[in-house]
């Protein structure tokens, strides 16, 4: 037996890299271009990266979507976690099913028509769309994936542990605080990341739910692109990247030191 | 303060005495700790616990024995309020219990895989209880201490849990429900986890704790050897009920039924007709042969001889000076034995076909046996060693 990757694994893992990786590659070496075309280099600079600070435009958008990431990422995660506790620990409830079809339902939902439901919704209850509608429909996208993610960790979560809690004179809220959730804290973490970094790039449902004065980075970014390409763009976006990427990176670190732990 | 404190310390005023005077469960004025009365519960329509009714004392070690699935961890929840009874009370200090959550209630368990709280330290699982309590700080970390000490843990309270090996871990979780001074521990299989060696050595720890204590504790166990060593009474369980509540002793030398044989130990039954009963002495007949045991049997019914395989003794040729009618003597052939150590087992097979076992203790080093394979034996047993049951 040879021991050792084929020429066709190396082959499949650098075709991989390469359509994973590339575009990165190229947008974040073009963010550093001193030419304004896009197809020709012009040597290295970080003249675009000043000239994105002072777009007050792209700054507010910037702004807006940290903003609705944060405050949305926190209410998936809240509601993320009450409903993963309904659905491991609540047994056989009334509306188990609605509410795990509601869950699924979402991850499988064309993002169109999630935002078009939405957009529905927000004019038939009147609401005037802004910040706080962006904010609550990305709130509803990322739900769904805060629950998945927390369920996962609940399930395995020994309830034990909790009737500990109680047997030793906690309330049943109580043990949840102290117990169960110090132990289900990676997950939440997870969660609450995902949800911010879903949000971060949606532009489909904000697209169709934001209004005046609530314009998110991904949606300014393509109406720019639409007027053509700015190097600007390219630099907002590696900020971006490196953004998602610590994120991630740092996610995953949290998970190493706890398994590491165990 | 305890009412009862007083009056069992001046009756008992060693501890290696009190096992056998300790017997409050004979005392028709004592007043149980806890009363299950006629409590019944059922899962999805499947009957887990079934009319149980019983009290456990003060001071008293209660074990709740028997194979998985016939209720007794139920029984054990039950207590805490992990679940409600579909029937029946459960008084506390002649309490009904009954709208008490577990939190509320001054009973604390053992958790079988210990459930210790892995994201918090060993003193600070220890002092769970006693924040919940609210016993300040001073007080909690001196109290801390105190059950460090008592489960020789000293100087590991700053340990994390998964630094502990699995005995640890055990002590942790008996120091933590200690630790609220509950008025019953609850125990649910606690030395499951440990190996054969620990287990023993731990048994013997809690049953001193549990006497230096004078807390009441309630184990529930499948493992016969555990109920036996550590308990001043068992109750045998079978499909949700109680078979029987006795001493260690009257539940291995006057089982209630051919089950509670069977369960605690190892039994030979012989199957027989009653010929004669009377003052406690049974006469009775089959092909295997004639026997005599204690006990009492409808005259003319079947019962069963029942004779523990220690009680038994091997005899290589037919005593001369017995008779030909002579009760409790059986032939056999060694088919098999088993080499323990301290004992040897004996498996005869009769001419009947069914196998007895007897056991020899090994009082001498001889390593030749004079018993093997194939050796033709007599097997006796005295008929006050042999009991009659009638079920």
């Amino acid at each position: 037996m040879r021991r050792g990757p084929s020429a066709f694994n190396i082959a499949s893992v650098a075709l991989g890299l390469v359509f994973l990786y590339a575009p990165i590659v190229v947008l974040v070496i073009y963010s550093f271009n001193d030419s304004r075309s896009v197809a020709v280099w012009g040597g290295f600079s970080t003249r675009w990266y000043a000239a994105l600070f002072r777009d007050q435009q792209l700054l507010d958008a910037i702004g807006v979507t940290l903003r609705v990431g944060a405050i949305s990422a926190t209410l998936a995660t809240l509601v993320g976690t009450m409903a993963a506790v309904a659905l491991v620990r609540g047994g056989r409830f009334r509306g188990r099913t609605a509410l795990a079809g509601g869950v699924y339902a979402t991850l499988v939902m064309p993002e169109v028509i999630l935002g078009l439901s939405l957009l529905f919704l927000f004019v038939s209850l009147g609401l005037p769309r802004g910040f706080w509608t962006v904010t609550l429909s990305h709130a509803t996208l990322t739900l769904a994936y805060a629950t998945v993610v927390i369920q996962a960790r609940l399930a395995t979560f020994d309830p034990a542990l909790e009737e500990a809690a109680q047997d030793l004179g906690c309330p049943p809220w109580k043990a949840f605080m102290l117990v169960t959730l110090p132990g289900i804290a990676p997950a939440v973490a997870a969660a609450w990341i995902l949800a911010f970094t879903l949000s971060l790039d949606d532009l489909v449902i904000a697209s169709f739910t934001s209004g005046p004065g609530a314009t998110t980075l991904p949606m300014r970014l393509y109406s720019a692109v639409r007027l053509g390409v700015d190097p600007k763009i390219n630099a907002v976006s590696t900020l971006l990247i490196g953004l998602v990427a610590t994120g991630v990176v740092a996610a995953y670190l949290v998970q190493q030191r706890r398994r590491a732990r165990n | 303060m305890d009412p009862g404190a007083d009056r069992t310390l001046s009756v008992r005023p060693q501890i290696g005495g009190i096992r056998d005077t300790f017997a409050p469960w004979e005392d028709a004025t004592a007043r149980p700790l806890v009363r299950f009365d006629h409590v019944s519960k059922a899962f999805g329509g499947v009957s887990a616990v079934d009319g149980v009714d019983v009290s456990i004392y003060e001071r008293e070690f209660f074990a709740l024995l028997g194979p998985s699935g016939c209720g007794k961890t139920t029984l054990m929840r039950l207590l805490a309020g992990f679940e409600t009874p579909d029937a029946g009370r459960i008084l506390l200090e002649g309490r009904d219990i009954q709208d008490d959550p577990p939190h509320r209630r001054p009973v604390h368990m053992m958790f079988q895989a210990y459930a210790l709280f892995p994201h918090l330290n060993v003193a600070q699982n220890i002092a769970f209880g006693l924040k919940r309590q609210g016993l300040g700080k001073a007080d909690s970390a001196a109290r801390v201490e105190e059950m460090l000490a008592l489960v020789r843990l000293e100087g590991l309270g700053r340990r994390r849990i998964d630094q502990l090996s699995g005995g640890q871990r055990q002590r942790v979780a008996l120091a933590r429900a200690i630790a609220p001074r509950p008025r019953i521990l609850l125990l649910d299989e606690p030395m499951a986890a440990l190996d054969k060696k620990l287990r023993e050595e731990t048994q013997f720890e809690l049953m001193s704790l549990q006497q230096s204590l004078g807390m009441t504790f309630m184990i529930v166990t499948h493992d016969q050897d555990e109920a036996m060593v550590v308990a001043d009474r068992i109750a045998v369980m079978r499909e949700g009920r109680i078979v029987q509540v006795g001493r260690p002793a009257e539940i291995y030398e006057a089982p209630a039924d051919r089950y509670v044989a069977g369960f605690i130990g190892d039994i030979n039954l012989f199957e027989a007709r009653v010929t004669h009963s009377e003052n406690g002495r049974v006469k009775l007949a089959s092909d295997e042969g004639l026997f005599e045991a204690e006990g009492a049997g409808p005259v003319g019914k079947t019962a069963w001889v029942a004779v523990r395989p220690e009680k038994i003794t091997v005899l290589t040729e037919r005593p001369a000076d017995l008779d030909r009618d002579a009760p409790n003597v059986v032939r056999g052939e060694i088919h098999d034995y088993g080499y323990l150590g301290d004992w040897t087992t004996y498996m005869v097979r009769m001419a009947s076909g069914r196998t007895l076992r007897a056991a020899r203790a090994n009082a001498t080093r001889a390593l030749d046996r004079p018993l093997g394979v194939g050796d033709a034996v007599w097997l006796a047993f005295q008929p006050t060693s042999a009991v009659v049951l009638t079920r």
